[in-house]
């Protein structure tokens, strides 16, 4: 590629920047800093690369799934399986790095914002592994909706601070963690869980979670003896398709495909899709895409995923939207649901409801490619945390 | 003309006097009550006005300015009513206004557009907290074309090299955040509020303010004992939400006996 972005302002094209108040500069300054020479210390990638293999059980598998690509009648589809990382998602590969950057700054306490509760658990296991203070806010809804997420962050010492603003979803949770910062930020580490978020924390989450797409490359080359004709990964913030799309952007021939939530559809305008439905604009410190009224008032949205309830998107996304690299696209709630139940049945995977928005691409495009191209999703969580919330969709079961 | 903002320091100035700047809410509840509360705050001797733009999504407000915002914006407050409240508060009161709002209501409206319709209601200066130095030369250039003050904000944690070149950007006055942390009353403030204004007023011309926190009195005379002027924001919020369904004339003597009280402990 010919330039590396973001530049040094953490700008992504016309995307990205640091959008917040002054009282947060001198952290985001001193943290670059720290980023930088972490990323260029060997010491410090030995570190990540141990925790990555030995805590995480890295690298994961890229799994040909037989049974699907046989039902789906087109390509082959492979799962880079993130769902078997240990916490059971992608983000425990970003609050590792980060983890370990707060023990580098000195810092001994470490704060993030959590929808699903996946990134809460993935920082909850990283501070205790590392043993730093934690405290992780999670939208009322949130917590109701995802419980078990919430005692597992409990039982690992982190204080749970249920967000009764707003909507009480991911973004609300957002805007209290910042607050929180505000008031911390000599103290404390905000680990922001995706790519989003004032420079450098979108360059960062990237770059902690491009493993994913290292890896994904590495074992389709050898499986498959050439790259990969689809990648396709489900975006709300979107660390795990930044991760996974990041090391296959100078392969031209690769096609990029994000999937936003689609909710009840676009027409519904309950969604959350800002890059399908939403403009440029700043939210939670950097300048995206994002839902909003005419007046920049953040627009309410609606997921079946926690994960994905967001309004904003990393400005990464936005700058790939723009440049056309990586197509975008949306999967509806009932979509997702049964894509929810397909995985599982036909191979005994029970995906996030996240990423069971990324197969549902995956199913579309799989019969319009012939039987020799390859398509490779990311299922970038497991849905044990989502089981008892389709069972209350869904009424259990289908019991065919 | 002159901006406002500066005629009205450089009156104080020439006086020997300091400036109380009262903060609230456009459209808390309504707002018929904020063009009534200014006119209120303004005659009880408030010398400048901050007035908050309600935005849905604040980081650097406390529990107290947030709930306000969801108020106003409950209340279907725009910013088009918002600008047009101010076109009509101006026939009578001349107090100079200083907007303040996140950088998503300015980017979302065009830095242009959202400049010129600030500019056109009346309002005198800008205050962006969302916009760092880094991000603001647009926004900067765009103001002074139009003659509109851009107004800055310094935090205790903004290391001192940084600080000074904010103080010699920021214009009308220099905003210095009392406390690293959200806007809300506190009991104390910090000590070292004194010896940052001072050193802050050899980088710049501009007066220096000091807001966050300041809910007393005695926190107004502490605090306009070195700086030009005292901006008092959620103690005010709070009163006006305390207040909610009682007539608006209650509600009205009520804030402008407590900015009075403020008033009085100007030095």
């Amino acid at each position: 590629m010919a330039q590396r972005l973001p530049d040094s302002h953490g700008r992504f094209g016309p995307y990205g920047g640091q959008y917040v108040p002054e009282t947060l500069m001198h952290a985001l300054a001193q943290l670059v800093e720290a980023y930088d020479q972490a990323r260029r210390d060997p010491t410090f990638q030995e570190q990540l690369q141990y925790y990555y293999k030995h805590y995480v059980g890295r690298p994961s598998p890229l799994y040909l799934a037989r049974r699907v690509t046989e039902a789906w009648g087109g390509a082959k589809i492979y799962l880079k399986r993130e769902d078997l990382n240990h916490t059971g998602a992608h983000k425990i590969n970003n609050t590792l790095g980060q983890a370990l950057l707060t023990q580098r700054m000195g810092k001994p306490r470490i704060i993030a914002e959590t929808g699903a509760g996946q990134h809460g658990v993935a920082t909850a296991t990283a501070a205790a592994l590392l043993g730093l203070e934690c405290e992780v806010f999670m939208g009322a809804e949130d917590v109701r909706r995802q419980e078990l997420n919430v005692f597992r962050m409990r039982a690992q010492g982190a204080q749970v601070i249920s967000v009764t603003t707003g909507q009480k979803t991911l973004k609300d949770a957002c805007n209290e963690a910042f607050r929180d910062w505000m008031a911390t930020v000599e103290s404390t580490h905000y680990c922001i869980g995706s790519t989003m978020g004032p420079h450098p924390f979108p360059m960062m989450v990237r770059d902690f979670q491009s493993v994913i797409g290292r890896e994904a490359r590495e074992q389709i080359l050898q499986q498959e003896g050439r790259l990969p004709d689809v990648v396709c990964a489900c975006i709300g913030g979107g660390s795990n398709a930044a991760g996974i799309f990041y090391p296959f952007i100078d392969d031209a021939e690769v096609r990029l495909v994000g999937v936003e939530a689609g909710g009840l559809g676009l027409a519904s305008h309950k969604h959350a899709a800002p890059l399908a439905a939403g403009k440029p604009g700043v939210l939670h410190g950097s300048m995206s895409y994002v839902l909003q009224d005419a007046d920049g008032q953040t627009a309410p949205v609606h997921s079946v995923s926690a994960g994905l309830d967001y309004p904003g998107v990393g400005p990464e996304h936005s700058y790939w939207k723009d440049s056309g690299r990586v197509k975008y696209t949306i999967a509806t709630d009932d979509e997702a649901l049964e894509m929810f139940y397909e995985l599982s049945r036909l191979e005994g995977i029970i995906p996030a409801l996240e990423s069971s928005h990324a197969l549902v691409e995956a199913r579309k495009m799989a019969p319009t490619l012939g039987k020799d191209k390859v398509i490779v999703v990311n299922l970038s969580g497991r849905g044990d945390k989502d089981c008892v919330e389709v069972a209350r969709l869904t009424g259990g079961p289908r019991k065919d | 003309m002159a901006n406002r903002i500066e005629q009205v320091f450089q009156e104080l100035h020439r006086s020997g006097r300091k400036a109380l700047m009262p903060f609230l809410t456009a459209g808390d509840p309504d707002l018929a009550t904020t063009a009534a509360l200014i006119r209120e705050m303004v005659s009880r001797g408030a010398s400048l006005i901050e007035l908050g733009l309600p935005y849905s999504d604040p980081v650097a407000d406390g529990p107290t300015i947030q709930a306000s915002y969801t108020r106003a914006l409950d209340a279907h407050t725009t910013l088009d009513g918002i600008f047009a409240m101010v076109r009509e508060l101006r026939r009578d009161c001349h107090a100079p206004i200083s907007a303040m709002g996140s950088f998503s209501l300015v980017t979302r409206r065009g830095m242009d557009r959202f400049l010129d319709d600030a500019q056109a209601a009346g309002i005198d200066g800008l205050i962006v907290p969302d916009l760092p130095l880094e991000e603001c030369d647009a926004m900067a250039a765009g103001a002074a074309r139009r003659g509109l003050s851009h107004i800055m904000l310094v935090a205790p944690t903004s290391p001192w090299e940084r600080a000074a070149r904010i103080a010699r950007q920021s214009t009308g006055f220099l905003y210095y955040v009392s406390v690293t942390g959200i806007t809300g009353e506190r009991k104390d403030l910090p000590a070292d509020i004194v010896r940052h204004v001072e050193r802050l007023r050899q980088e710049t011309k501009a007066p220096v303010c000091v807001g966050f926190g300041i809910s007393r009195p005695e926190h107004v005379r502490q605090v306009t004992a070195v700086a030009d002027g005292a901006i008092v924001g959620s103690a005010i919020v709070r009163r006006i939400g305390d207040m909610a369904g009682r007539p608006t004339a209650e509600v009205v003597r009520c804030v402008g006996d407590y900015v009075a009280e403020l008033v009085a402990a100007l030095p």
